[in-house]
């Protein structure tokens, strides 16, 4: 009777572990965006952004490199057509100047999103609620490219497609 | 074709493959009367599952502390870190998980099934039970090749979780990516299906790997040394025929 019990218990850990794996999976994993643990300590901002590319919740916040809290929360609002970025920073950096400059910049190349903040030279300081003004978006890459390419063949564009014409009737031959 | 022995070789390969999906029919058909007796069913849970929790867990730690390193080495050269939660959980949740699982639970779990039934049978207990009209397919074999297929999906779910917290040990604490970002760059590009591929492949590979290693144990040659060929063949085949059905599951998934 006895060994049975323990057996019974060990089966019913068992699955119920191998189930809270499976939630945790499903849950966590994509990006339902629920939060891990409690909420960390720190003070709320928050920024407009014309166009945040891909941020995403949890990304770093950063001042002159070294991160000073993360993002909170992404809504869009439908008055002006912007994206709302909840910031959290971290208690111990609360000497951030009220007219600072959020900008949002991509780690290396084709790395995540992230907010870098530029101080301004108030005395003021932000605080809980604050709301940083001036902003700049995220520089989407596609677009540039575009307007990269746009002033090149307004510049050369003939001869980029005489080359492109020659090339074709070689590859017929 | 070729006639000097090949054709033999060919027959019993075909006939083994044979052997083996009669036999499955046979389980399948027996495991909807299994399930009226959920003792038998428990004890074969806890003895393929609860009992190969300590080594699965091991493995995934020490997996995903080497894929936390690896993926990290190769993902810096491209100062791309933090695509490394990512990288873990993908390759976690997608091959590493349900294959290395299915090969320890092979190694761990069916090598003991393997034995026990070719155990019964060489010391006549199988026999015994079809003269008291017990059938030994719904009594022994049908209760443990459902167990594995229970357990084997569960193990490896256990394993990816551990695992991720094994990358994360490796990646965030030790080579300094951020914790945020690991988790927010994972949670955008892991999806539900990636979670669901994995769990399909670990059911099916609890269906392969149960029924060799009770095929092989109810067929077993009833000496000592017969008994001893089978457990082998369980762990070769049921390793073969993993690494075999992963690929034909992930082209299927793409």
């Amino acid at each position: 009777m006895r060994a049975n019990r323990t057996l019974e218990i060990g089966t019913g850990l068992f699955v119920l572990l191998g189930f809270a794996a499976l939630l945790f999976l499903t849950t966590q994993l994509p990006a339902s965006g629920v939060k891990f643990g409690a909420p960390r300590a720190g003070y709320h901002v928050s920024a407009e952004f014309d166009n945040i590319g891909d941020l995403k919740v949890g990304a770093p916040v950063t001042m002159a490199g070294v991160r000073v809290g993360e993002v909170e929360g992404i809504r869009f609002d439908s008055k002006d057509y912007k994206a709302v970025v909840g910031l959290r920073v971290d208690p111990q950096y609360n000497q951030i100047p009220e007219d600072s400059y959020a900008s949002i910049q991509t780690q290396g190349l084709l790395g995540g999103k992230y907010i870098g903040i530029s101080p301004g030279g108030l005395d003021s300081y932000l605080k809980d609620g604050s709301r940083i003004e001036q902003t700049q978006s995220a520089i989407v890459l596609e677009s540039l490219i575009n307007k990269f390419f746009a002033s090149y063949s307004s510049k050369g564009g003939g001869e980029g497609q005489g080359a492109d014409n020659h090339s074709r009737a070689e590859s017929r031959k | 074709m070729n006639h000097s022995g090949g054709d033999g070789f060919i027959l019993e390969g075909v006939r083994r493959l044979g052997a083996v999906t009669i036999f499955l029919v046979r389980l399948l058909l027996e495991c909807v009367p299994a399930l009226g007796r959920p003792r038998l069913l428990v004890h074969q849970i806890y003895n393929a599952g609860a009992r190969s929790l300590i080594i699965i867990m091991l493995s995934g730690l020490f997996v995903g502390m080497v894929l936390g390193l690896q993926a990290f080495n190769l993902l810096q050269r491209f100062g791309s870190e933090e695509a490394l939660g990512t990288a873990a959980a993908l390759g976690l949740l997608k091959e590493l998980s349900p294959v290395i699982t299915a090969l320890l639970f092979a190694g761990r779990a069916g090598t003991a099934l393997t034995s026990e039934i070719g155990l019964m049978r060489a010391t006549d207990q199988l026999t015994a039970m079809e003269v008291m009209a017990v059938d030994p397919l719904r009594h022994v074999a049908a209760p443990r090749f459902l167990g594995g297929v229970v357990a084997m999906p569960l193990l490896a779910v256990i394993f990816s979780v551990i695992g991720l917290y094994g990358a994360q040990l490796v990646g965030v604490q030790l080579m300094g990516v951020d914790q945020g970002v690991f988790w927010s760059q994972m949670q955008g590009s892991v999806g539900l299906h990636d979670v669901t591929e994995g769990v399909v492949k670990s059911l099916v590979f609890g269906v392969a790997c149960s029924l060799i290693a009770v095929h092989e144990g109810y067929h077993a040659e009833p000496t000592a040394e017969g008994v001893g060929l089978a457990t082998t063949r369980t762990v070769v085949a049921s390793s073969v025929i993993t690494l075999l059905l992963d690929y034909v599951l992930t082209a299927a998934f793409l």
